[in-house]
């Protein structure tokens, strides 16, 4: 079985976010594999262990995502490629991702539900429908048996059961699995193992970002005696008119 | 140029988060000068979707029979895609919920229209087309132009607030058939809590965290949350250890609520915790610690034990009206 996992590069979900000329401004900050695409991962390394097979990672993002491909590598990925390309948006990243699956013949695509930095919630749906093959999000368990994938899909207020044969893309949460430490094995292994870098299609790109900016700053807390929490609630009510 | 809004139902109403993007529909369709229309996937009753006219529809299509009952993504993508060139939809709106993120990717490749999702504002359309929307769960924000034909946008949960305008909408019912590939999905079991207030949907929010000591305790939160007509939510570390379900779980990894009201009871506030919630308009912590960071989000606070607290506090939102 062939599995493709898209992964992002994206801040630590500690990091404090600031832009500087109107670009988001990487100063001090760490980068991690993004958390529902590291669930993504963990769950492909595992199907591959049952089913043998590889796990290819992708990202689409210049040389500086390196570290983070290679982190996925030493989890357990086979091999890498790198779209050499910044990403501008959910349709952009996709159009690079589908041209790149398109040829690559996998059984399935993983990709996290959204990634931490745009949320766009869009990259899934739009690989599946380029490559005319079902998409589905967001997954909380995923198992193959015979070609079918059985999986929990969480929707409002619960989970459903759906079953779909293979090819398809998915969106994936905990618990689907364990995120996985990198055992001294996996990150010897890692600089090894091949990373592929390709070159961006044109993409005639229907979104465009133009200005950042930040939420306004909070006003202080308002403190209520412990011993009297009623008062919480005249507040709630008279001055956040929120009750 | 005509907008096109999709509409969903909690099972008994059409939801909040739905009568806020028709509102939202309207002010879009007056602004680029055209008709709002509402699409329903499902069976509706009839006088629901002609009081959708009251928030500003002028015509409603519905898509009923066998397949569009299940709230199957793909039948919905089916609806909307359908509908959109019916009424011929220069703008697609489509409330955030779980099912449209699981469609609107697909409405939007197959109408080769641009996507913005999580737009938390109406659009600028003094030069183009551009909307403001929320990125880094929260943290920030960006403007966004989109430039094709056909513009497709996802609206934040309680980012605008529908208003009634008096009036009513014409229903008509739409046929929708379904290629074979919208149906390679196949749903097998469905399990939804029944009678609960859903937490994405509900405008106060009582949620907990590991301070509850056990899942024993949990009656104490879901006591003040009936008392304030709240939904319930937790924090991660709870949901990990199964106290609550893991679609109660608060953050960056689980749901992101944006309430009129969120009352945090023994969560600490990890910055994780706080994308989840710092869309909301108003933020009540209780912690017996002073020094827990959620302090610095919140409006309100109370430092105490909420052994002790969340009883009182019950018993006096009990006497409210
Ligand atoms: C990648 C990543 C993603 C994450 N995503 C999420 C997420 O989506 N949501 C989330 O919630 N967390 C998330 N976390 C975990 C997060 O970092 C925290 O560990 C978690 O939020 C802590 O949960 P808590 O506040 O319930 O527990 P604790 O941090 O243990 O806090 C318990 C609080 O209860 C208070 N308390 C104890 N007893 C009492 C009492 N009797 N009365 C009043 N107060 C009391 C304590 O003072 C303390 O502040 C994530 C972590 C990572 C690394
Ligand atoms: N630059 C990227 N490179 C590789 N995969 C990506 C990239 N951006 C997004 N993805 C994948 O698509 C998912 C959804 O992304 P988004 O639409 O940005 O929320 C992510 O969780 C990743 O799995």
């Amino acid at each position: 079985m062939k599995i493709l996992v898209c992964i992002t590069h994206v801040p630590d979900t500690t990091s404090k976010i600031t832009f500087a000329n109107n670009a988001f401004n990487a100063a001090g900050v760490q980068f991690i594999i993004g958390p529902y695409d590291e669930y993504a991962l963990s769950r492909a390394v595992e199907l591959k262990e049952q089913h043998g097979g590889t796990v290819t990672v992708l990202n689409v993002g210049d040389a500086e995502t390196e570290p983070t491909i290679r982190k996925a590598l030493a989890i357990g990925a086979d091999d890498a490629i790198r779209i050499n390309a910044v990403p501008k948006d959910s349709g952009f990243v996709a159009a690079q991702i589908a041209a790149v699956a398109k040829t690559g013949g996998y059984d399935l695509i993983l990709m996290g539900r959204e990634s931490i930095d745009y949320n766009g919630g869009l990259v899934h749906g739009l690989v599946a429908d380029a490559l005319g093959i079902p998409s589905i999000t967001p997954i909380m368990k995923l198992d193959i048996e015979g070609g079918v994938a059985k999986m929990t899909r969480e929707i409002e207020g619960g989970k459903e059961s759906v079953e779909c044969a293979l090819p398809f893309v998915a969106g994936c949460q905990e618990p689907i699995a364990e995120w996985k430490i990198p055992n001294m094995r996996g990150i010897m292994s890692a600089r090894t193992k091949t990373l592929n870098v390709v070159e961006p299609v044109a993409v005639n790109d229907a979104v465009l970002y133009g200005t950042f900016s930040l939420p306004a700053p909070k006003g202080a807390c308002k403190m209520v005696d412990a011993a009297n929490p009623g008062e919480l609630l005249t507040l709630l009510r008279n001055e956040a008119k929120v009750l | 140029m005509s907008v096109l809004i999709y509409v969903e139902s909690n099972g008994s109403e059409i939801k909040k988060s739905s009568l806020d993007a028709v509102s939202y529909g309207a002010q879009v369709a007056s602004k680029v000068g055209g008709a709002a229309n509402v699409i329903a996937v499902g069976t509706f009753p009839q006088e629901q979707l002609t009081a959708l006219g009251n928030f500003g529809a002028a015509s409603i299509l519905n898509v009923t029979g066998d397949s569009f009952n299940q709230n199957s993504p793909a039948a919905s993508a089916a609806a909307v895609i359908a509908a959109a060139n019916k009424v011929g939809a220069k703008v697609v709106v489509l409330p955030k919920s779980t099912l449209v993120d699981s469609f609107a990717a697909k409405v939007a490749a197959q109408l080769k229209a641009g996507i913005v999702t999580n737009v938390t504002d109406l659009p600028d359309t003094s030069n183009g087309f551009s909307v403001k929307r929320s990125i880094f769960t929260g943290k920030a924000f960006a403007t966004v132009a989109i430039n094709s034909n056909i513009k497709v946008i996802t609206l934040a949960k309680n980012a605008y607030q529908g208003t009634e305008t008096g009036g009513t909408a014409a229903v008509e019912s739409l046929t929708v058939s379904l290629s074979e590939g919208d149906t390679k999905v196949k749903t097998t079991n469905v399990e939804k809590m029944s009678g609960e207030l859903l937490l994405t949907e509900a405008e106060i929010v009582v949620s907990g965290g590991r301070g509850f000591k056990g899942p024993e305790n949990w009656g104490l939160l879901l006591d003040l949350a009936k008392a304030l007509g709240a939904a319930t939510g937790c924090s991660k570390p709870v949901s990990d250890m199964d106290w609550r379900p893991h679609h109660e779980h608060v953050g960056q990894t689980g749901v992101k609520v944006a309430p009129n009201l969120y009352i945090a009871v023994g969560i600490s506030g990890a910055i994780q915790h706080l994308a989840g919630v710092n869309s909301s308009k108003c933020i009540v912590v209780i912690n017996k610690d002073p020094e827990a960071p959620f302090f610095k989000a919140a409006d309100y606070g109370i430092v105490g034990d909420l052994f002790e607290v969340l009883p009182k506090l019950t018993e006096a939102a009990k006497l409210l009206k």
